[in-house]
């Protein structure tokens, strides 16, 4: 039972993180029916801006309190992966709007090598160790351990997914969002700026991202370029499940996927007889979204249908 | 590209001309290189088998316009399945069986026969090619059948998402029955043999191979191996464009629902399509892990496939001239640049500034962006409209403005 316990909590620590990556490629896919695959390395850059903001804090504040410098990192790390995300879309996809799909596809790769290949020449191609700036001493929970890293990741993982409900329902901007996800020809016609609402789609989504990266890295105190890449397809894994274009689906998607996959990863041993080890935690992802693009390709919450894409 | 055309329908002298050339420059090659040191022969042994899986993938992609992430894994399947039947590393597998369950490992090494225990399995090349080409096209069946439904974005998530499937276990099948021998791979594979002559030379001549009276290099022996073998993929994948099949493809690409009013049965037609691609993938990875003598699931990464498919993209998707200049450009460049860059950088500023795996990335992820920015149809794209995958009718709304000819 105390596995059990413990595994819930990694799972819900994982997906959260998976989650506020998940909203990315969930509002950018409701807007533009697109996949922004170059999302996970936004991710990877928020975690190298956070670990250098704390590197030059860590010079030159050294008396700091941890989780201060943190959130400074975290506050560093969102301006420049928004402005990232927003390059992004201006050089890739915007001219691309209205080419056949495997264009946008195409050039979303070669922005994600690309962003991976100046993070290569930036931070090096080595694994970079990310500072422990909180206590590592785990507080137990019912049997189960639980670290304040993890507790800080939860609240603000809750924290910026209540913002975003709060800015998608309550706002103008996010009424905006919501017309051009619903049909962006009749938005515009009620005078809805569509240009303005993706850049601030983008912008939205990056900043998210940028949260999760610092986590990711704090989370694991280890990151590198390519870190990325694997975060990224399992949100956007997060995001099918849950149903692609519906935000609450991606939180919700994020969370259950984070908890089959720790779940996976502490039970597989027993089911197959110890024939697979917990090393094929990442192969529960790609599972989940064959299963549900076969079975329920509209996910959890969502009403799109997986054979329009 | 006006010099050489290969239009064999519309201008048949010229293309076989121009064909003629060009078997002459490539026969002529590696006698030329040769003088430059085994190294630029070896690349070109290398870039045929880019050559031969950027075909293979043109099949799934361009022709069908199914995007396939995950294309490596194929080339996995055949390498993997060479170094287990024809190394030492079979002998590894039937011992780790017998410690598990002794019954059926002792069965096992019964039926096989007793040598299996320490000397393990060696097929010949020959013979694990058209397995390799069957269990490739088998795994391409079955990772085609549960995305039938799929199209574009989400079919490049899913097929990206089994080639890592694949990876993961190649990574990981070394505990507890030993198969893949995990990250260090699978070493001492037997080189190929045609008709007894060993490819990569007889023990002692200085890979020299022997044939008759003649001999030469053995990296040229596999130059020649290779580009015979990526003839013949040139021949198949450039007949099927032109069959039946091929144009059925090409009606599902174009309009998929159309296809199938008109009677084509798409599910077939789909899983021909991956199981096809997917078979040359097979038997050039067969070919990649008895030239290397050793694989590991290094050379297996996502990168791979993206860099795969860049060569298809860049070259012109759909076109196969195309795709094999893509090819040759994509998989010489980075050998290119070390050769070039490198020592260039060295003389003018005194330090390498930026490394020759840095520097291909970045051409990489250039390449894919300025091209679908600007020649979205590729470097050499089809002169028949037909052949290029430019129409999308999946969504009227975001038509690409391309009225048809």
């Amino acid at each position: 039972m105390d596995t059990f316990i413990q595994q819930i909590i990694n799972g819900l620590v994982l997906g959260s993180m998976y989650a506020l990556v998940a909203l990315g490629y969930t509002m950018v896919y409701g807007v533009l029916n697109l996949i922004n695959f170059a999302h996970g390395d936004v991710l990877m850059i928020g975690a190298m801006i956070g670990l250098t903001i704390l590197n030059i804090l860590g010079a030159h504040f050294p008396e700091m309190a941890g989780g201060l410098q943190l959130l400074i990192a975290i506050v560093g790390a969102i301006p420049c992966c928004m402005i990232v995300n927003v390059l992004i879309e201006r050089i890739a996809y915007r001219r691309l709007r209205n080419a056949p799909r495997l264009a946008p596809l195409i050039t979303a790769i070669g922005m994600s090598i690309l962003l991976q290949t100046f993070a290569m020449m930036i931070w090096g191609r080595n694994p970079l160790p990310f500072p422990q700036l909180l206590s590592t001493e785990p507080i137990a929970v019912g049997g189960a351990v639980i670290s304040i890293t993890q507790v800080l990741l939860l609240a603000l993982a809750a924290l910026s997914m209540g913002g975003l409900v709060l800015l998608v329902e309550k706002t103008k901007m996010g009424r905006a969002m919501r017309a051009v996800a619903e049909n962006p020809r009749v938005a515009g016609l009620m005078g809805v700026d569509s240009n303005r609402v993706i850049v601030y789609t983008f912008a939205i989504g990056a900043a998210l991202a940028a949260v999760a990266g610092v986590m990711w890295g704090a989370n694991y105190a280890s990151i590198q370029f390519a870190m990325g890449t694997i975060p990224g397809l399992k949100a956007f894994c997060a995001a099918v499940l849950g149903g692609i274009g519906n935000i609450y689906g991606a939180m919700i998607g994020g969370i259950v996927l984070g908890i089959i996959e720790s779940l996976g990863a502490g039970y597989i041993g027993d089911f197959t007889g110890g024939f697979l080890g917990s090393h094929y935690q990442d192969i529960f992802a790609f599972i989940v979204l064959i299963l549900v693009l076969t079975v329920r390709p509209s996910g959890i919450m969502g009403e799109r249908v997986a054979d329009r894409a | 590209m006006a010099l050489l055309n290969f239009d064999t329908v519309h201008n048949p002298r010229k293309a076989y001309t121009s064909l003629a050339l060009l078997l002459v420059v490539m026969l002529a090659f590696p006698f030329f290189a040769q003088n430059f040191g085994n190294s630029w022969v070896r690349i070109a042994d290398l870039a045929l088998l880019y050559i031969m899986l950027a075909l293979g993938l043109n099949v799934v992609v361009g022709f069908a316009g199914l995007l396939d992430l995950g294309y490596i894994a194929f080339y996995a399947l055949g390498a993997y399945l060479t170094g287990l039947l024809a190394s030492p590393q079979f002998a590894v597998l039937v011992e780790s069986l017998i410690n598990l369950h002794p019954g059926t490992g002792e069965a096992l090494a019964a039926v096989l026969g007793d040598d299996i225990r320490t000397n393990g399995i060696h097929l010949s090349v020959w013979f694990i090619v058209p397995l390799a080409a069957l269990l490739a096209g088998v795994f391409g069946a079955i990772l085609g059948a549960p995305t039938l439904k799929l199209r574009g974005d989400y079919l490049a998530i899913v097929t990206l998402g089994f080639g890592e499937i694949i990876r993961i276990f190649m990574n990981n099948l070394n505990d507890p029955i030993n198969i893949t021998n995990g990250p260090q791979g699978i070493n001492l594979i037997d080189p190929i043999k045609v008709f007894g002559v060993d490819l990569a030379g007889a023990a002692g001549s200085g890979a020299m191979v022997q044939v008759g009276s003649f001999s030469l290099p053995s990296v040229n022996a596999y130059y020649f191996l290779f580009l015979l073998l990526t003839i013949a993929t040139i021949f198949m994948t450039s007949r099927l464009q032109h069959s039946r099949l091929g144009r059925a493809w090409v009606a599902i690409r174009e309009d998929e629902i159309a296809a199938k009013a008109m009677g084509i049965n798409t599910r077939n037609v789909k899983l021909l399509a991956f199981s096809m691609g997917a078979s040359f993938g097979g038997v050039a990875g067969a070919m990649f892990a008895a030239f290397q003598g050793f694989v590991s699931p290094e050379s297996f990464s996502l990168t791979e496939s993206i860099a795969v498919l860049a060569m298809v993209v860049l070259g012109g998707i759909g076109h196969i001239p195309g795709v094999v200049l893509g090819g040759a450009l994509l998989a010489a460049l980075p050998e290119v640049l070390r050769h070039v860059v490198e020592p260039l950088q060295q003389q003018l500023f005194g330090q390498i500034l930026i490394e020759a795996e840095v520097l291909r990335q970045l051409l990489y992820g250039l390449a894919m962006v300025l091209i679908m920015l600007t020649r979205p149809a590729g470097l050499w794209p089809s002169p028949k409209h037909e052949d290029r995958p430019d129409a999308d009718s999946d969504t009227k709304e975001q038509s690409s403005g391309v009225v048809p000819a």
